[in-house]
């Protein structure tokens, strides 16, 4: 085992992916710049930057991947797709179905996504459960350098679209182009555990659809994902001086959602938080309460999300991200009896 | 009207006092996130501005701050907005790429070529509610290769709406040099697509506001949109804090972060013929080696330093102007930071 850093990680297992398969590609924008180290040992025919179109050079990475490559788009921000969401809505999400089955678009978009650095509510989001709602795409946020690599690998081998979200906390590079700006008197409230961390020494893929129980617990299941997962830990940590146990789950992946892991685990406590830094309508958090629901498990659930635009203001930036003390106040409602009045 | 040199230094002087002073308050750490300033690009923005008045609509981009300081947007209320306060421009909810103000009709995007549409819409409000009133739209060249900026041209010339185009070419896509990425000329496309222009020296006070007062006169009259290039620099590149720029200023400290990895790379076994992979070197070079030559770094290319020259004649008058902006606007910071630590 060796360490390294989240995206470090990433471009490590692209690179020894890329070094194994000669078909993928990566262009994006500013990526002679962002990926130079990819630029200098596969050469400008692998590692091309773009204009800023991203209609064009994202719908043209589905097609490309059609075609016989093995594209990674880049996409600036998760935010950004917005501008050309019709590339994987009314494409890449549909060309196997369109095709009877026949034909699919393995292309994988490689974004930042989240917040909590004060960029504001067009740079911060983290749309995961928008892009989960998409049949045909699969969504992966990794929460460690060691699931983002073995995971990137998985996705490169993964025969459909598959959208990879890096968070710009965890991610060493992203914060320090974004947030810091090479300042030594910022801080972010950065979860350590996310941004460095033990590494295999060659990549294997890591299962797609697959989560990880990062830490046991008996009176409640809080699930989360990203940097949501390390809010849960602490938050997991200092419920357990006041003798709550909670335990962590990390789903890694957003569509497919692990349900079965989910429901085994909800059925053991009873109880179901989920910690969701994307929006609160109509996203992930509520799917989790309906899996469950449709699994015919009886759960007390509670969720802690996004309800609103993000603020830049970072004072208020942090209130209305999840943050630890959200998370920990809606554990202990959740474990206060059920008071159930009759009118 | 004849044009008043001395009211269009004023409010470059102002603009740029302003952002310094901005600049000090992100390198200490007051300001969060990105910060993407005009310095540079004051005699566009002041140039074109000038000739606005009630109903005049502005649609910004992520560096609006100068548009809004010139328009007459009250600049306590942009800095508490900087600063990320409840009593700032948008409630701090905004922050420097997403600062809106309704009574002046202006509002900015961090999405790039968003000004398209949004000028389009404004313009199209405005011919029907008040008749003789523009739409003014600010954004890169960079954002001349995205979709929605190109179908905006064409939607504005097949409507005749009144909208002024101001692509402030700074030959720059984020980090990537616009000639790389950029097909045919950027003053044709607008032509092909029916929206007559001029390119200028933006550096030039005098060039732009004599080009614009045409352009602006053409659209109040009903004659439908117009397209203006004009070249200007930024001196700090896309951001503040942009690594290569840094690289160039503090080669020590920062010029190991990017050659280290960048020769591990270059030289690990498995990857691209040397061939390809000297030329992906030498396109990481060619950006380290633009950025060290670039314009900005000339002194010349400073549209203040420009205008000054011409009013030097009368050196009291100048005098006096710079001595009361520069008190006005280290009044605004010294008040606001009395804020900042009462609150």
């Amino acid at each position: 085992m060796k360490n390294m850093f989240f995206t470090q990680a990433v471009d490590d297992a692209l690179s020894q992916a890329m070094a194994d398969d000669p078909r993928i590609v990566v262009f994006g924008e500013d990526i002679p710049l962002l990926r130079r180290d990819l630029l200098v040992r596969f050469g400008p025919k692998r590692v091309k930057g773009t204009p800023i179109s991203e209609s064009a050079f994202l719908g043209a990475g589905v097609a490309a991947a059609m075609a016989g490559l093995r594209p990674v788009v880049e996409i600036y921000m998760v935010d950004f797709l917005g501008v050309c969401m019709d590339a994987l809505l009314n494409h890449a999400a549909k060309v196997e179905a369109f095709s009877g089955g026949k034909w699919t678009a393995p292309v994988v978009v490689r974004a930042p996504c989240g917040g909590g650095y004060g960029d504001g509510g067009q740079h911060e989001q983290s749309l995961w459960g928008w892009l989960g709602h998409i049949p045909g795409l699969t969504v992966i946020v990794p929460s460690t350098p060691a699931d983002a690599g073995g995971l990137m690998l998985a996705a490169l081998q993964h025969d459909g679209p598959v959208i990879f979200l890096e968070h710009k906390l965890l991610s060493e590079s992203w914060l320090e182009f974004l947030g810091s700006g090479g300042r030594r008197n910022i801080e972010y409230d950065v979860p350590a555990e996310g941004t460095h961390g033990p590494v295999p020494r060659k990549w294997e893929p890591l299962p797609i659809g697959k989560a990880e129980l990062r830490r046991e617990g008996t009176d409640v299941i809080v699930v989360s994902v990203g940097v949501g997962v390390h809010r849960s830990m602490e938050a997991a940590e200092i419920l357990e001086k006041e003798e709550i146990s909670a335990a962590v789950l990390d789903l890694r992946t957003i569509a497919p959602l692990d349900k079965t892991t989910l429901c085994e685990l909800v059925a053991q406590t009873g109880r179901l938080l989920v910690v969701d830094e994307d929006y609160e309508g109509f996203g992930l958090s509520g799917e989790l309460a309906a899996a469950v629901l449709e699994a015919g498990i009886p759960v007390k659930y509670a969720r802690v999300c996004t309800q609103t635009t993000i603020p830049y203001a970072r004072s208020k930036e942090d209130h209305i991200l999840p943050n630890v003390e959200r998370i920990r106040t809606a554990i202990i409602d959740l474990l206060k009896p059920t008071q159930i009045t009759r009118g | 009207m004849p044009i008043d040199l001395w009211s269009l230094y004023a409010l470059m002087l102002k603009s740029r006092l302003f952002e310094e002073s901005v600049t000090q308050l992100w390198k200490d750490g007051l300001i969060s996130g990105e910060m993407h300033l005009g310095t540079g690009e004051e005699a566009i923005i002041a140039g074109v501005v000038s000739h606005l008045g009630t109903h005049d609509a502005m649609a910004l981009d992520h560096r609006g701050t100068a548009a809004l300081l010139m328009r007459g947007v009250d600049p306590t209320l942009i800095l508490r907005e900087l600063l990320g306060k409840p009593d700032g421009l948008c409630g701090g909810m905004g922050g420097h790429m997403h600062l809106f103000s309704k009574p002046h009709l202006a509002a900015s995007s961090g999405i790039v070529g968003a000004e398209g549409p949004t000028a389009a819409g404004f313009a199209l409000a405005v011919q029907y509610l008040h008749p003789g009133a523009v739409a003014v739209a600010f954004f890169g060249e960079g954002a001349m290769n995205q979709g929605m900026l190109m179908e905006s041209l064409n939607l504005a010339a097949v409507w005749r709406l009144p909208v002024v185009f101001v692509c402030k070419d700074d030959r720059w896509s984020i980090t990537t040099q616009s000639e790389t990425v950029t097909g045919g000329d950027l003053s044709d496309r607008a032509e092909w697509l029916g929206v007559p222009g001029v390119c200028l020296d933006g550096r030039d006070v005098t060039e732009v506001w004599e080009a614009a007062r045409k352009a602006i006169a053409l659209a109040r009259a009903g004659e439908g949109p117009f397209f203006l290039r004009a070249r200007c620099v930024h001196f700090e590149g896309h951001f503040l804090g942009y690594q290569l720029i840094r690289a160039v200023r503090n080669p020590l400290r920062e010029m190991p972060k990017i050659t280290i990895p960048l020769t591990q790379s270059f030289l690990r076994t498995s990857g691209a013929p040397m061939r390809e992979r000297a030329g992906g070197l030498k396109s990481v070079l060619s950006a380290v080696l633009s950025t060290l030559r670039d314009p900005r770094r000339d002194p010349n290319s400073d549209p203040l330093k420009r205008t000054r020259s011409t009013l030097q004649s009368d050196s009291d008058r100048l005098q006096a102007l710079e001595d009361d902006t520069e008190r006005e606007t280290g009044n605004i910071i010294a008040l606001a930071m009395e804020e900042m630590v009462a609150s």
